[in-house]
């Protein structure tokens, strides 16, 4: 019974902190593009409109909740839930510091390349039952995407799982106490990034739901909560690649100094950043270049830094 | 086990979609992501100006032109002005034709810039668009400093403009024009030569001089094609063969020269009103024109050169107070005849960057 008690709380404090991420997440993003296009930003709710996004969190939850007509009902309401279960159940196993993980797997790894991948599954239901083309042709493109970005993701990621000898996340972060990742594998970091930037739909692969295109792609017909699922689950999915990277390439928790938490959020929200500043100032690819550019530029060069990092590991590990 | 069918759908981009801008709608037959066949369908802000003109004097349409492009009224008020006073015979003091040119340069600049933005816009690049505002927020200032309105100025009138300029107004533009090139460096260090760029404009949407000419393309479209075709060289009006200026051409007529034309003409717009407040002399901003205008039986038609490309009236006057018939070339319109073929082909994404660096103007297209 006690250890099921503590699972439940710990499962709980994840949701909060989760709920406080994705404000603060929120608030990031409309603050720094703000700055990016010399604007102020929220400024009117609470100190520099700290309070903006509770006020926006409200105004979603009393909006009516719709559902059009000729959607696939349960296919309509299960895909926002599915979205966000998925962006949560990656949490349970990253290593915020030594002791601050819910769960630590023994292939932490490969669970959350799992479960983070169930989110293509949502899109494509989400684009399906809503009976709306626009939506179809973001759920399309998000499964053509995401699915062939997942190759490269995890090619890049198995050089540091080769060097660490463990799928654990925190036996990987234990792994680099002595220099993160990042110096033996470069390239495989960029990689990462690159593909992680694919992988949840941000500018310049923001391609399931290119605005200007498809209005807003997937989640069209979503509105209230059930929208503001899809909005959280996406700044979930941010914050997952970023922690990730952090984790494998960064050296996660460990640092000189500053307690373990604060190197492990330094490093992430330094990530979260640099997608933000790519998101405010690129333009977006259209599909097929960025098949191309998935398939004949990510993954030769990711199999090529596996062979490498696999051939030097032999001769010189 | 049955064979997968696939079969083509339709897709009804517009009238309300953030990329058409404004109420356009394009009815697109698609395979997959491939465009088969695309039909603009327009009309969603019809007014029937020109039938509304019949019934109205001479000088009560000149509001009326500001709300075709109303993105460049006062080019619209120009045109219009242009081809009544062409009738009328009345003469322009020389100040007046100075702010003329002034006023339609600014606005080539202001409008421009709306382009600019909702093209990086359309592309998925956010920035540049407040970049953008930013600067045609001092044109719209320098406007309400002159005429009064900020988007609707009805400044023009026969023989004259409505008020006269404000020393500030010259101050403001001299200040504007020689801290705005810098600005226009700042845009193409955005876009220019971004590679994603490049990638979703370089060869596409490729316009041959041929089909520019077959469909009566004009403006930066026609000139992106490569034809060095603009009005104010080429039928020049006002005062405009006074000034020294470059006629920026394209090579191929693909997207990325259609952008590339339109951000030199800003640079050459800049030059022109640089010599223009050089050269403004003193003296009446406004002939005596009686404002019940009779014009003489007869018909004309003036086109200028408008940000869109040519913009033209065509007046039939009985010799009374009204217009018999006013007939108005909108180059929006015009241009747009050649979408449905341009567009075949390409895929969903190609049609916002297409449209984007077409510039249109639905007020204009529909009249």
């Amino acid at each position: 019974m006690i250890p099921l008690a503590i699972m439940l709380f710990k499962s709980v404090v994840v949701l909060a902190f989760l709920a406080v991420t994705t404000m603060f997440l929120v608030y990031l993003e409309r603050k720094v593009s703000a700055h990016f296009q010399v604007r102020y930003g929220p400024m009117r709710v609470g100190w520099h409109g700290s309070l903006q996004l509770i006020a926006d969190a409200l105004k979603l939850l009393m909006k009516e909740d719709i559902i059009p007509k000729m959607a696939d009902k349960w296919v309509f309401l299960t895909a926002p839930v599915l979205v966000f279960v998925s962006a949560y159940l990656a949490y349970l196993v990253i290593p915020f510091s030594p002791f601050l993980v819910v769960k630590d797997l023994n292939v932490g790894v490969l669970y959350v390349l799992g479960v983070t991948s169930l989110t293509v599954l949502a899109i494509l239901m989400a684009g399906w039952s809503s009976n709306n083309k626009y939506a179809l042709l973001g759920g399309l493109r998000a499964v053509a995407q995401i699915i062939s970005y997942e190759i490269p993701l995890i090619l890049s990621i198995i050089p540091v799982i080769m060097l660490a000898g463990s799928l654990s996340l925190s036996r990987i972060v234990e792994a680099q106490h002595t220099f993160p990742f990042i110096l033996l594998q470069p390239l495989g970091f960029l990689l990462y990034l690159l593909s992680a930037t694919a992988e949840v739909n941000r500018t310049p692969f923001d391609i399931p739901e290119a605005e200007s295109e498809l209005v807003a792609g997937y989640n069209i017909e979503y509105s209230g909560m059930r929208f503001v699922m899809f909005f959280f689950a996406e700044y979930l999915n941010m914050f997952t690649v970023c922690a990730l990277a952090a984790t494998l390439f960064l050296g996660g928790w460990q640092g000189p100094l500053l307690p373990a938490p604060v190197w492990f959020f330094l490093k992430t929200y330094f990530l979260v950043l640099v997608l933000m500043w790519m998101r405010w100032t690129l333009p977006r690819l259209r599909i097929d270049q960025l098949m191309d550019f998935c398939w004949k530029g990510l993954l030769p060069l990711s199999l090529v830094n596996l062979i490498l990092s696999a051939l030097w590991m032999v001769f010189y590990g | 086990m049955t064979e997968l069918k696939t079969e083509e759908y339709y897709l009804s981009m517009g009238p309300q979609h953030p990329s058409t801008h404004g109420v356009l709608r394009l009815l697109l037959k698609l395979d997959g992501e491939v465009i088969l066949q695309a039909t603009p369908d327009m009309g969603y802000i019809h007014r029937g100006l020109e039938k509304i003109a019949e019934n109205r004097l001479y000088l009560q349409i000149i509001p009326f032109t500001d709300r075709l492009d109303y993105l460049s009224s006062m080019s619209n008020n120009l045109a219009y002005v242009l081809a009544v006073e062409k009738l009328a015979n009345i003469a322009v003091p020389p100040r007046v034709e100075y702010l003329r040119v002034i006023m339609a340069e600014l606005n080539r600049i202001a409008s421009h810039l709306i382009w600019l933005g909702t093209l990086a816009l359309d592309l998925g690049a956010i920035t540049p668009f407040l970049y953008c505002f930013r600067e045609r927020e001092q044109v719209l200032d320098l406007f309400e400093m002159s005429a009064g309105a900020r988007l609707t100025y009805n400044y023009m009138r026969f023989g004259g403009v409505a008020r006269d300029v404000s020393t500030e107004f010259i101050k403001g533009t001299a200040d504007f024009i020689k801290k705005f090139g810098s600005k226009i460096t700042e845009y193409e260090a955005l876009l220019t030569n971004n590679p994603i760029f490049l990638a979703r404009t370089k060869q596409v949407g490729i316009i041959t001089p041929k089909q520019a000419i077959g469909y009566g393309l004009s403006g930066p479209l026609l000139r992106a094609s490569g034809i060095k075709y603009d009005l104010r060289r080429a039928l020049p009006y006002s005062i405009y063969e006074k000034f020294s200026f470059d006629i920026p051409t394209g090579e191929l007529g693909d997207c990325w020269d259609r952008y590339i034309v339109r951000i030199r003409e800003m640079r050459e717009s800049i030059k022109i009103i640089d010599q223009a407040l050089a050269g403004l002399p003193a003296g009446d901003f406004k002939a005596k024109v009686p404002l019940n205008l009779k014009l003489p039986a007869g018909e004309t038609y003036v086109p200028i050169e408008s940000p869109r490309g040519e913009f033209g009236f065509y007046i039939v006057s009985n010799g009374t107070n009204k217009p018999y018939r006013l007939k108005i070339r909108a180059p929006s319109f015009c241009n747009l005849s050649i979408i449905s073929n341009l567009l075949k082909g390409w895929k969903v994404a190609d049609v916002v960057a297409i449209l984007g660096t077409f510039d249109i103007v639905l007020g204009e297209v529909d009249r």
